[in-house]
Order: C-alpha cells, then structure tokens, then sequence
C-alpha cells in the first residue's frame, strides 16, 4: 500500500461523510425509511475508508518509510516495534487520524448493532457523527495531512521524543481519545433528541452506555498519564495541573456528572434538559481538550497565533459545534417535558447536587487552566494560575462530594428518608474517627498530618458507608445468610459496578491524601558502598555501569534496599537516546502493597566518583492506580449489565418472568 | 506532559540537573523545609507550568539559590516571596495574588456554586405535591418478597 492509498481513502471518506450527514437528517424529517437507511452503509464505509487510511499510515511507520514526511519527522529504524506502531499517535497529523478512525469506529457499532434503536433517532444520531466526521476529516486533510511526501527519500529518520517511548504513555493517548470520541456518542444522541424533540427513558437507556464505556476509557487514559509522569519524569510527582492534564480532566468531571444525571432521566425522566445540556458540554470540552493540547495555544495566545491556518481551522470548527448545539438546545430544550417531581432530600436529589459540585469543579479547573490566556488577552497582567491555586480552591469541593457520596446511594427515589440513613452510617462514622486515631497516631500532629489524616478518614467514610449501602441490598445479618447470598447473587451488574467505582474513589483519596501529606525524600551524593536510610529502607550503592539498549545507551545504577532482612536490587537509569540525542531518567521503584520506593540516579560521577541521588519514600501511591483500576473496572462491570447490552431494552419476555418469578 | 517540549529543549544541555541538587540543600533542615515550602508556590519562569522545585532548568536553579540565601539573609516567607516578585514580576506566583485581575479567578468558582445552588433550589422547589410518601418498612419488605430478582434500585 503506498501512502497515496491512504490518501486516497481519506479524502474519499469526506464525501462519505457528507453524504452521512446530510441524506439521513433529510430522510428523518421527511419520514423516508430509504433516505434514512442511507446512515448505516455510510457510516460502515467511514469505518472502512478510514481504517484503511490509518493502517496504510502505521505500515508506513512500521516499515519505516521515511519518504513520508511524518515518518521522517517521528521514526526511526533502531526504535522497538511498539514504538513504531505508537508513533502513528505520537504526533499532530496521526492523532488526529486516530480521533477520527475511532469516531468513525463508534459511528459503525451504532450502525451494525443498533437495529432496536427508534429509525429517526438512530438516522439523526449517525448523521450528528457524519457532521463532526467531516469537520474532523475536512480538518485533519487540509490542514494537518499526514501522508505528505519527501523528496529526496532521507536515509534515517529523526527518531521518536524519548519520552514517549514508553509503555504507558503508548497506550495513553488511544485511551483518552477512546473517552473523548465515546462522549461524541451521547453529544449526537442529544443533538438527535433535540431535533426529534422528545428525550424519554429509552433515550437514556441509549446514552448510558456509551456514557460508560467513555467514562471507563477516560478514567484509565487519566490514570496512565498520571502514572507515566510518575515514573518516568523522575522526582515521584504524579499529578501537576498542568494546562494539558486539566484538558483531559474537565471532560472527565462533567462525563461523570452526565454518568449520574442520565440514571436520573432513565429512572424518574427528571433532569432531562439538564441531562442534554451535560451531554452537549461533555463532548464540547473534549473537543476543547483535543485541541488546547492540538493547537499550542496552552503555552501562549502567540504560539497559536504562529500557525494561523490551523489555529483559525479549530476556533471556527469549535464554534460551529458548540454554537450549533447550543443554539439548538436554547431553542428546544424548554420544550421538553418536565419529568418526575422529587423532594429535595432523595435520591435525584442528591444526585442534582453530586452534579452541582461536579460541574463547579468542572468550571473552576477550565477557569484556572484559561485564566492566563484570558488575563493576557484583557491585558490585565502576565499571570500563572498552578497546583497551589488549584489545591486551594478543588479540594474543598470535592471534600463535601465525597462526603455526600457516602449517603446518596442509600437515599431511595422521589422522597428519602435522611433519619433512617444517619442511623445506617454509624459504622461509616465509627470508621473515620478510628482511621483519623489511628493516622495520627501513627504519624504525628503538624498540620500536613491532621490533613493527611482527614484525607484518610474520609476515603474510610466513603469505603465504609459504600458497603453498609450494599450489605442493605443483600440484608447481610438481617436476613438467613443464604437468603443474603441469594440477594447478593441476583444484584444487577449496575449496582455492583457502582459499588466497585465508589470504593475505588475511595481508595484514590486514599492515595492522594497518604502521598501528598507523607512523602519522604532524601537527596545526597553517594559513592559507591555508601548507605542512606529513608523510612526504614537502608539503600546502599553498589555501582554503576554502563549498559547499552536497543536505541540508547544507558548509565544502569546499582542499588540495595534492605529492611528488616528482605533485600531488594533497584536499578535506575540515565538513558542517551542515539536519536533524538535526549537524557531520560528511569526511576527503580520497588512497591509494596502500601507505597514505593522510589530511587533516581542524577548527576555522575564527578572527579571524586560522587554520584547524586535521589531516594523517595512513597506512600499510598500504589492506591492511586488501584483505586484508579477500580473505577474504570466498576465502570465496565456496570457496562456489562444486560440492561446496558447495546440495544437490549427489556423484552416483555423478561419483564414477564420478573413480574411472575 | 508539557516536559516532554521542555527536555527536548535541553537536548544540547551536557548533563541533566534535576529539580533540588545537594549542593543546593541549607543545612539547617527547617530553613530547607521552609525553602522547599516557598519554591513550590514559584514559578520558573522559563518553563512551562513549572515550580522551581521541580523544574531542572539553570534558571529555577538560580532561583532556588536566591529563596535560600534570602532565607539565610534572614528573610520572612513573605519577604522571601516578595523579594522574588520585585525580581521577576507577578508571573512568578503560581498561586496569583487577590487583585482586582484576579477577582475572577479566585471568586468565580464560589459564584458559580451559589448560582448553581439557586437554580438546584429552584428545581427542588417545585410543586411537591404529587410526590409520594416513601415507603414502610413493612411496605419494602412485602415489595421485596413480591419482587425477588429485581432488587436493585439504581
């Protein structure tokens, strides 16, 4: 295949999805099955068209074909397979062409397996997918096109960042791009809605599960990203509100809020122009991410000023999308019917409120990441807004979310019945004030130890109060306990996803309390045979050689790590990659259940031999990644339920056998 | 993430320092601990969205040895932070100051948590008066025997 094959497809998928846009939406009005059913084979060929585009792309990558200007750009011939097959995504041009081929596959699974969707809507929903198809494609080809072509041929290419030669961050783009694109999903089943003007159960029913699966992908990308900046950026940070990390988060808050207003709407039909408007602002913010991130405009208005074709291509796409769906909402939103009524104190109401935080969360990380940029364009001042100003102002927001997410499970619908709950979280309560104790105790009383320790009994209230939520489904000690195995066993997937999730948040509170309020470190030159001592561990350095690797060379430090008996060998590296010549530094951790160690090799050896190094002592990180695994593990439990499987609302088959069982 | 643009750009850079050097360290551990405690609240202002403590650019370098000598002259916390701020200007703050530049930033987030609170008490508001009693105990538990398989209430 050469590259202009993939050209080819490419530009052939634009009028495709012209074509998926328009004709469907015309049938739908007109009521005309045979314009409508145009949706399903178009939308089959986006896939198709595209896939081909982008596999001709990695086979370029993979075999290296360096009269591809792209390939030249980020590949080289000594790079590992993976590396080569990730380089496709490791640039603008070939990101964006992953966007749109998993846009393209989503599209199609709705076409091939959503024959139980009403006609209108699923017509309407796949053109909404063709529209952002072809500003994508219109994007991606006349603007940031990756098949263009060298001459002459360069004999080697410049190689892949070393950075981005890793595991975790190969995987980290597909993932978010598997968030973003899957909330495109609930943004087309809204605009469709809108347009149908009718958003009822079965809509949300719709929604939910493509809310899931983005919500799931969104979370683990997140937690790669998270975790690669931990061991690979060298000094065991592994969260910096960083203009690019808030771009992936916001869509994740308001994802979230969406996950749980939807319920609200399949349950009760309450929420339902909330529940549009989420679905609108979600995706609208995953666009924002792909291109703050895309565009340059992040470091400074004047970068993105510097490549005005792009850089105007995306204001105007935003603006159309945004805009559009906006207007659109503005116009047919007040004339969707209000659904149920509830009292403030139940269970959509403390979800109404779950998505009051969220979205303020939401609106405040988006106001500090925009804030320079705003400040610099009104002229009031070059400013930096950074983790200080974040902690300050997230963490009394999630502070009281977490705290209500402890009871909202055990409100019941339409009315709750707060007096009941509060005799139920005695054990939660209990929890905290033991785990509080005994965090203190253990750690001491300044004041990083009081919020270490709060930290810490909030992630036990919530863990507490989740499972006292559960043991009330299955009536554990209040009812014969094979009655409650009975229950336990016939609990829907949903509710177990949600257990899952919740005490993952958990146990990421957990981690993020532990590891930012009981961090060790120690800082020092060594020559070999010398010994520290950080938090228990006795690390002595043996040595250092220099080793080579496939693409690098690397100075291969030499440690041990001894308490109470058990040895450990850590070895930690100083890379020289031959192509881009760039130091990396690989961090040796050794985890245990509860935390790392964490060891750097810095500077050396100077004229004496001295090496520097740096040893942390990292407590409850590992809970991040558990908690973080947990979540998006709870999520896809919950996507596995059959009320969820793409399609299958229930039967009166089923419903029969639940009404006569 | 953003340090991946920055490394590539100290690809002529001979060694690689990284955040705090030993040499840097103040003997005194509870000057050092304040000195560690004032450098990540600055910026280096070369690098993007990065504290001087962490960043391994010369310049946060140079910074972290003017916080320390400041701290040995003497210096308050305070005084240390203004120090730097006649030297390198506001941008140097990664937490910005409560200016009216910043009334926005500091004060939006509580803005939009009170207007959504209003709006969330508006809806909860309405005409309640078709919303039922919850049910007894006696109630759920009959509904529970009647309804064996489908206990879920998600």
């Amino acid at each position: 295949m050469t590259p202009e094959f993939g050209h080819f497809a490419l530009a052939l998928a634009l009028p495709v999805a012209l074509v998926q846009s328009c004709i469907p939406l015309i049938g739908a009005q007109r009521r005309d099955a045979a314009l409508m059913a145009v949706a399903g084979p178009a939308a089959m060929a986006q896939m198709l068209l595209i896939g081909l585009a982008f596999a001709t792309l990695t086979q370029a990558f993979i075999t290296s074909d360096f009269s591809v200007v792209n390939v030249f750009q980020n590949s080289h011939t000594a790079k590992p397979l993976l590396y080569k097959i990730s380089g496709v995504w490791g640039n603008h041009e070939g990101s964006l062409l992953l966007w749109v081929f998993i846009l393209a596959v989503f599209g199609a699974t709705v076409a091939a397996f959503g024959n139980n969707l009403p006609d209108r809507l699923k017509a309407r929903a796949l053109s909404v997918q063709g529209m952002i198809g072809v500003g994508f494609l219109a994007f991606i080809l006349f603007t940031s096109n990756p098949f263009l072509r060298l001459d002459p041929v360069p004999v080697q290419g410049e190689g892949l960042n070393p950075l981005l030669q890793d595991p975790g961050l190969a995987f980290h783009p597909p993932m978010l791009y598997l968030g973003y694109v899957g909330f495109s999903m609930a943004f087309s089943f809204a605009v469709a809605a809108l347009l149908e003007g009718r958003v009822d159960a079965a809509w949300a029913r719709w929604v939910r599960p493509w809310t899931l699966a983005a919500w799931s992908f969104l979370t683990v990308g997140i937690g790669l990203g998270s975790w690669w900046a931990y061991y690979e950026l060298g000094w065991g940070g592994w969260w910096f509100w960083d203009p690019v990390e808030n771009a992936s988060f916001i869509p994740w808050l308001t994802g979230t809020a969406l996950l749980h207003s939807a319920i609200v709407v399949e349950k009760r039909e309450a929420l339902k122009s909330w529940t549009i408007l989420l679905a609108i602002i979600t995706f609208s913010l995953s666009l924002l991410g792909t291109f703050l991130v895309r565009s340059g405009i992040l470091t400074s208005v004047h970068a993105f000023a510097s490549d005005p074709t792009r850089g105007v291509f995306i204001l105007a796409l935003l603006a159309i999308t945004v805009g559009g769906s906006l207007t659109l909402y503005a116009i047919r939103a007040p004339k969707l019917e209000q659904g149920g009524l509830f009292a403030p104190i139940s269970r959509e109401g403390g979800l109404l409120i779950n998505n009051l935080f969220l979205a303020t969360a939401a609106a405040t990380v988006l106001l500090g990441t925009l804030y320079p940029l705003i400040a610099e364009a009104f002229e009031l001042g070059k400013l930096s807004v950074g983790a200080p100003y974040f902690n300050t102002v997230f963490i009394p927001l999630m502070v009281p979310l977490a705290i209500l997410m402890g009871i909202g499970p055990m409100l019941t619908w339409k009315r709750g019945d707060l007096r009941g709950i509060l005799s139920r979280v005695k054990a939660a309560l209990a929890a905290v004030a033991l785990v509080f104790g005994v965090a203190l105790l253990l750690s001491g009383f300044s004041v990083t130890d009081v919020a270490g320790a709060a930290g810490m009994g909030l992630a036990a209230w919530l863990a507490v109060a989740t499972l006292t939520e559960w043991s009330g489904r299955v009536r554990l000690f209040k009812a014969p306990i094979d009655e409650s195995w009975r229950r336990a066993t016939s609990l829907r997937r949903a509710s177990y996803g949600m257990t899952m999730a919740h005490i993952g948040m958990a146990v990421l509170i957990a981690g993020v309390s532990g590891s930012s309020a009981w961090k060790q470190e120690n800082i020092l030159t060594m020559v070999p045979g010398d010994s520290v001592t950080v938090a228990g561990f006795d690390i002595t350095l043996n040595g250092a050689d220099v080793i080579r690797g496939a693409n690098y060379e690397s100075l291969q430090g030499n440690f041990t790590a001894t308490r109470g008996g058990n040895a450990v060998t850590l070895t930690p590296e100083r890379r020289v990659y031959d192509q881009p010549v760039q130091q990396t530094t690989e961090a040796a951790i050794h985890t245990t259940f509860w935390a790392d160690l964490y060891v750097v090799l810095g500077d050396g050896p100077d004229e004496s031999g001295r090496y520097v190094v740096r040893a942390y002592f990292e407590p409850f990180v590992p809970f991040l990644w558990y908690g973080i695994l947990m979540m998006g593990f709870g999520g896809l439990i919950s996507l596995s339920d059959r009320k969820h499987r793409v399609g299958a609302p229930r039967t009166s088959d089923t419903v029969a056998a639940a009404a006569g069982a | 993430m953003i340090k991946v643009s920055l490394l590539t750009l100290s690809l002529f850079v001979a060694t690689l320092a990284q955040a705090v050097e030993p040499g840097e360290v103040l003997e005194d551990p509870a000057l050092e601990a304040r000195a560690r405690v004032i450098s990540q609240d600055l910026r280096c202002v070369v690098c993007q969205n990065e504290t001087i403590d962490e960043s391994n650019a010369t310049l946060a370098q140079d910074m972290r040895r003017l916080v320390r000598q400041r701290i040995n002259a003497g210096d308050t916390n305070e005084q240390v932070v203004a120090y730097m701020v006649d030297r390198y200007g506001d941008f140097v703050l990664l937490r910005p100051r409560v200016t009216p530049q910043t009334w926005l930033l500091w004060f939006g987030p509580i803005l939009i948590l009170v207007l959504g609170g209003v709006v969330v008490v508006r809806v909860m508001k309405r005409p309640a008066s078709n919303v039922g009693e919850a049910l007894s105990q006696e109630e759920l538990d009959r509904l529970d025997s009647l309804l064996p398989e489908d206990n879920e209430t998600s």
